[in-house]
C-alpha cells in the first residue's frame, strides 16, 4: 500500500478521485461503522475478524494519545478508569442535562468553567465529548484510508433524528477537529431508509424502525422517483435496548438479594443481563450464573418472562410509532414497508409487536448494525455527485421563542421540511423600551422551562417608542444539516442582531480554534487546504463564466479589450495551479476589475433585448431552465 | 407552463457571476448557469401556477420535485460557499411556496392575502359565527364519546365529506370573486380540518389500545 506523504503546504492539486472520495459514517452511541460507495456497490470497511463494528471506545495512555475501537475496549477491563464509551450520550449537554444519568456513567464528569458543555476526567486529563468524538473518528477515517490507499477528507455522518441543535453542532466540531469535512449532517432514520430504498428502486410509504442502544427513533418516509421525503419524525433519547439490561439486571440483583451492589456487581449484572437477552432472542428459556463480590448465584429466565419485563418499553416505542402516523396524517395501514435498523430489533418481542402493529413482517435484509453506515455512504456519494437521489429532511424538533408567562410560541414547528426560514413579529410591553431579550428554544411543549434552551440573545437598540408600537420580526433559519440561525430586527427602524445558534453548550469560535491548533499538527494545514480549496473553486468558477460570456457576447469586445481580458484570465490560471492563497484571490480580483466594462455592455445589449421582446427560442431556453416545461 | 412569463423578460438583473443580464424568475444565468437568488415572485408563480383555489396537485408535486432536484443545497454540497447560500435560499422558497400551494387551507388564505385580505390560518382565531360554533362543540361531544376505533373513523369520514364540500364552495366562490364568502368558508375549513386531526388521534388511541 502507497501512502502519500506531503510537507504541510505544499500539498499538490486534489487528486480528481480524491477530491470526490467521500464515506459515510455511523457515529453510534456503542459501535461506529464506516462505509463507502464503490462502482455503485455499498461497501461497509472491515476489521481482519470481518466485522465492520468499531466499538466507540477510547482508551487515553497518560502522555494523552489515544487508542479507539476493540483494542480500547480490551483495555477497559484493566484501566477501566482511563477508558471512554457511549460519550455520544453527553454531546452538547450541559451538567443539567446529565444529572439523571451521572451516577450511572463509568467516569467522574465535570462542569465545563464557563458552563458549558460537560467534561470528562480521564487521569488527569479533561476532556469534552467533543474531543473524543473526534477521537473516534479519526479512528474510522484512519480505517477508511488504509482500506482505500489514500486521504479521506469528506464524510457524512448520521445523527440520531432526535439530537437536538447543541448536539449536532457538537458532531460536526467533532468532524472538524477529526480532520473531516462534514458535507451533510443526515438523520439516522433517513440513511437506513436510503439503503434501502436505493436497493430496490421503492416507491411509496415506508417506516424505519430503530432501536439502539440508548435511543429509539421512528421515522415516516415517502420514497418517489428518486426523492427520499421524510414526512415526520420521532423518538425518545431516552429508551432502548441497554434500559432491556437493566430490567434484567434489577431482577438478578433481586435474586442475589443485594442491598448496596458495588460498581463492580453492577457491571457484572449489566454483562450477564446482556448475555441473557440476547441468548433469549434465539432460546425460549435459559439458566445463567453470576459470580461477583465472591458470590455465585443461579438466574432462571424465560423468553415469556423477559417479554413481560420489557413490554411497557416495547409499548412506549409503539405509541410513538402511533404519533408520528398521526403527524403525517396515515394510518398503519398505509405504511408499505417497515425498515429495522439497531441491534436491539433482534428482539423477537419488539419484531412481534412492530409488525402486529404494522399489520405486516418488517424487513431486514440489511444487517441492522451496518444499515445507517450504509445510507450515509449512499449520501456522500449523491453529494459528491455519484447519484441522483435527493434527500428532503424535516426539522425533528419544533422551534420556538419565549413570550411572556414563560409560553413557547412556536416558530417552526416539528416536520417541516428543510431547509426553512420562518418569521414572526413581536412588540414591545413597556413604553420605552429599547431592549428585548430573545429567548430560543426547542421542544413539543407549551412552557418554557419543559423545553431546550438553545440561547440568549439581546436585541438592543430599539429607539424609544411606546409600549406595543415596535415592530420586532423575529426570523428562524434551519439549513441543511437542521442547523438553527436566529436574526431579530426592529422594522421601523432597522436595528439588527443576529445571531447563529450556537447553543451554550456548543464551542465557541475560539475554544474550536484552540482545539484545532493543539489537537494535531496537520489540523492547521487541513484548514489551510481548505481554504486554498475553497479559493480555487471560486477562481475556477470565475474563469467558467468569463468563458461562457464570451461565447456569448464576446463580439461586443474590442481586439484590445479581449486581449486585456484573456491576459488577466491567464493570471488566474497560473495562479490556480499554484498553491498560494493570496495569489489566487488576487489574481481573481484582478480579472474582476478587468470584466467591469464587458459587464456594462452587456447589460445594456440585455436590457434592449427585453424591451425587444423575448425571442422565441430565448422563451424555450427559460421554461427548459426553469425546468417545468 | 412558463415560471418566466415574457413580461417578467421586462426585468432584467445582472448575474452575480458573470455580470450579464438575467430576466427575473430565472433559475439559472443562461450564460454562465450560476444558480441565481430567488427573487420576489410570489408563491403561484414560482411553480408555474395561476394563482387560483384549484390546482393540480399531482403536477405541483411534480414540479415541487424538480426544482428541489435543481436548487437544493445537497446539489451544491462541493460548490463555492456563495453558490451554497443561494442554493439554500432558493430551497427555502420553493419549500415555503410548496407548504402553502398544497394544503387547501393554507392555499385559500393565501389567496385572500394576495387579494388584500387578511387571513392567519396559524393561529387560533374565536369562531364568531354560531351556527359553526354549535356545529363546532356537537362535533367534539360526540368524539369525546366515541368508544371504539370505528366510531372514530366514522366521524373522521363524515369530517372529510365535510371538508370536501367546503373545499368545492371554496372553489366556487374564489371562481366568482366573492372574498367575504371565500373568507368565512376559510374559517369553516381550518376548523373542519381541526376537527380531522382530533378524529384521527382519537381513532389511533383507541386502536393503539387493542
Amino acid at each position: 500500500m502507497l501512502l502519500q506523504i506531503h510537507e504541510p503546504g505544499q500539498t499538490p492539486l486534489p487528486h480528481e478521485g480524491e477530491q470526490k472520495r467521500a464515506v459515510g459514517i455511523d457515529l453510534g452511541t456503542t459501535n461506529s461503522v464506516v462505509a463507502v460507495i464503490r462502482d455503485g456497490e455499498a461497501q461497509a470497511f472491515r476489521d481482519e475478524d470481518g466485522s465492520a463494528l468499531v466499538p466507540s471506545v477510547v482508551a487515553y495512555a497518560p502522555d494523552g494519545s489515544a487508542i479507539v475501537g476493540s483494542m480500547a475496549q480490551q483495555l477497559a477491563l484493566n484501566f477501566p478508569d482511563r477508558v471512554v464509551s457511549s460519550v455520544k450520550r453527553l454531546m452538547g449537554r450541559g451538567v443539567e442535562d446529565i444529572k439523571t444519568v451521572a451516577g450511572t456513567l463509568p467516569y467522574d464528569v465535570v462542569p465545563a468553567h464557563d458552563g458549558g458543555m460537560v467534561k470528562l476526567r480521564i487521569g488527569d486529563l479533561e476532556l469534552s465529548p467533543v474531543e473524543i468524538s473526534a477521537e473516534i473518528l479519526r479512528g474510522l477515517k484512519d480505517r477508511a484510508e488504509e482500506a482505500l490507499g489514500g486521504e479521506v477528507k469528506k464524510a457524512v455522518i448520521t445523527v440520531p433524528a432526535y439530537f437536538d441543535d447543541a448536539a449536532r453542532t457538537a458532531t460536526r466540531d467533532a468532524a472538524r477537529l477529526a480532520g473531516l469535512e462534514v458535507l451533510r449532517l443526515v438523520n439516522e432514520p433517513t440513511a437506513a431508509a436510503l439503503a434501502y430504498g436505493l436497493d430496490e428502486g421503492a416507491e411509496g410509504l415506508y417506516a424505519v424502525y430503530d432501536l439502539g442502544g440508548g435511543t429509539f427513533d421512528v421515522s415516516l418516509l415517502r420514497m418517489q422517483t428518486g426523492v427520499f421525503q421524510v414526512r415526520s419524525t420521532g423518538g425518545d433519547a431516552a429508551l432502548g435496548g441497554d434500559d432491556f439490561d437493566h430490567a434484567i439486571a434489577e431482577r438478578i440483583m433481586r435474586e442475589r438479594g443485594t442491598e448496596n451492589p458495588s460498581r463492580a456487581e453492577v457491571r457484572t449484572a449489566l454483562t450477564t443481563a446482556r448475555m441473557i437477552k440476547e441468548a433469549l432472542s434465539e432460546q425460549d428459556s435459559g439458566t445463567w450464573y453470576m459470580e461477583a463480590e465472591g458470590l455465585r448465584s443461579e438466574h432462571s429466565l424465560t423468553r415469556a418472562e423477559f417479554d413481560e419485563l420489557i413490554a411497557p418499553m416495547v409499548q412506549l416505542t409503539l405509541d410513538t410509532c402511533l404519533s408520528v402516523l398521526e403527524d403525517a396524517e396515515v394510518f398503519p395501514e398505509d405504511v408499505k414497508g417497515v425498515v429495522l435498523v439497531g441491534g436491539s430489533t433482534r428482539v423477537p418481542l419488539v419484531r412481534r409487536r412492530v409488525a402486529d402493529l404494522f399489520g405486516q413482517e418488517p424487513l431486514a435484509d440489511i444487517n441492522p448494525d451496518e444499515v445507517v453506515a450504509v445510507g450515509a455512504a449512499r449520501q456522500a456519494d449523491a453529494l459528491t455527485g455519484g447519484s441522483d437521489a435527493l434527500l428532503l429532511d424535516v426539522a425533528p424538533l419544533s422551534l420556538g421563542i419565549e413570550t411572556m408567562g414563560g409560553i413557547v410560541e412556536k416558530v417552526i414547528e416539528r416536520n417541516t421540511t428543510i431547509p426553512v426560514s420562518m418569521a414572526q413579529e413581536f412588540t414591545t410591553y413597556q413604553d420605552g423600551q429599547s431592549a428585548m431579550m430573545i429567548h430560543v428554544v426547542q421542544g413539543e411543549r407549551e412552557m418554557v422551562d419543559q423545553c431546550r434552551s438553545l440561547g440568549r440573545f439581546v436585541l438592543s437598540g430599539i429607539p424609544p417608542m411606546t409600549a406595543g408600537a415596535a415592530r420586532i420580526r423575529v426570523t428562524y433559519s434551519v439549513d441543511a444539516d437542521g442547523l438553527l440561525t436566529v436574526s431579530a430586527r426592529e422594522e421601523t427602524t432597522g436595528t439588527e442582531q443576529k445571531i447563529e445558534v450556537k447553543p451554550s453548550y456548543g464551542l465557541g469560535e475560539e475554544e474550536m480554534a484552540d482545539m484545532l491548533r493543539a489537537s494535531m499538527e496537520n489540523a492547521r494545514a487541513d484548514m489551510e487546504w481548505r481554504l486554498l480549496a475553497e479559493a480555487r473553486v471560486e477562481a475556477e468558477r470565475g474563469l467558467g463564466a468569463l468563458d461562457a460570456a464570451l461565447r456569448v457576447d464576446g463580439d461586443l469586445l474590442t481586439d484590445d479589450e479581449r486581449e486585456a481580458l484573456l491576459s488577466a484570465a491567464a493570471d488566474v490560471r497560473t495562479a490556480v495551479g499554484g498553491n498560494d492563497r493570496d495569489a489566487i484571490n488576487e489574481a481573481a480580483e484582478r480579472l474582476d476589475q478587468a470584466s467591469v466594462a464587458f459587464a456594462q455592455k452587456r447589460m445594456d445589449r440585455g436590457i434592449a433585448d427585453a424591451l425587444k421582446g423575448v425571442a422565441m427560442d430565448d422563451l424555450e431556453t427559460r421554461v427548459g431552465n426553469a425546468g417545468n416545461s | 407552463m412558463d415560471v418566466a412569463t415574457a413580461t417578467d423578460g421586462q426585468t432584467t438583473a445582472a448575474c452575480w457571476s458573470c455580470k450579464g443580464p438575467v430576466a427575473a424568475g430565472l433559475l439559472f444565468c443562461p450564460t454562465c448557469a450560476a444558480i441565481q437568488p430567488p427573487g420576489q415572485a410570489d408563491r403561484f408563480t414560482r411553480f408555474g401556477q395561476p394563482a387560483g383555489f384549484d390546482i393540480d396537485e399531482a403536477a405541483l408535486e411534480t414540479v415541487y420535485f424538480d426544482l428541489q432536484r435543481k436548487l437544493h443545497p445537497d446539489r451544491f454540497a462541493t460548490a463555492s460557499p456563495k453558490e451554497k447560500a443561494l442554493s439554500q435560499s432558493q430551497a427555502i422558497a420553493v419549500n415555503e411556496a410548496y407548504e402553502t400551494l398544497r394544503d387547501p387551507l393554507r392555499r385559500a388564505a393565501y389567496l385572500l392575502t394576495l387579494k388584500g385580505r387578511t387571513a392567519d390560518v396559524d393561529r387560533d382565531a374565536t369562531i364568531n359565527d354560531p351556527e359553526l360554533l354549535m356545529e363546532s362543540m356537537e362535533a367534539r361531544e360526540a368524539l369525546a364519546e366515541a368508544a371504539t376505533p370505528e366510531e372514530a373513523q366514522a366521524i373522521a369520514r363524515d369530517t372529510a365529506a365535510k371538508m370536501d364540500d367546503c373545499k368545492s364552495a371554496l372553489s366556487r366562490a374564489f371562481s366568482a370573486g366573492d372574498l367575504d364568502e371565500a373568507g368565512n368558508l376559510t374559517t369553516r375549513l381550518k376548523y373542519l380540518a381541526k376537527l380531522a386531526g382530533e378524529a384521527r388521534a382519537r381513532r389511533m388511541k383507541l386502536a393503539g389500545r387493542g
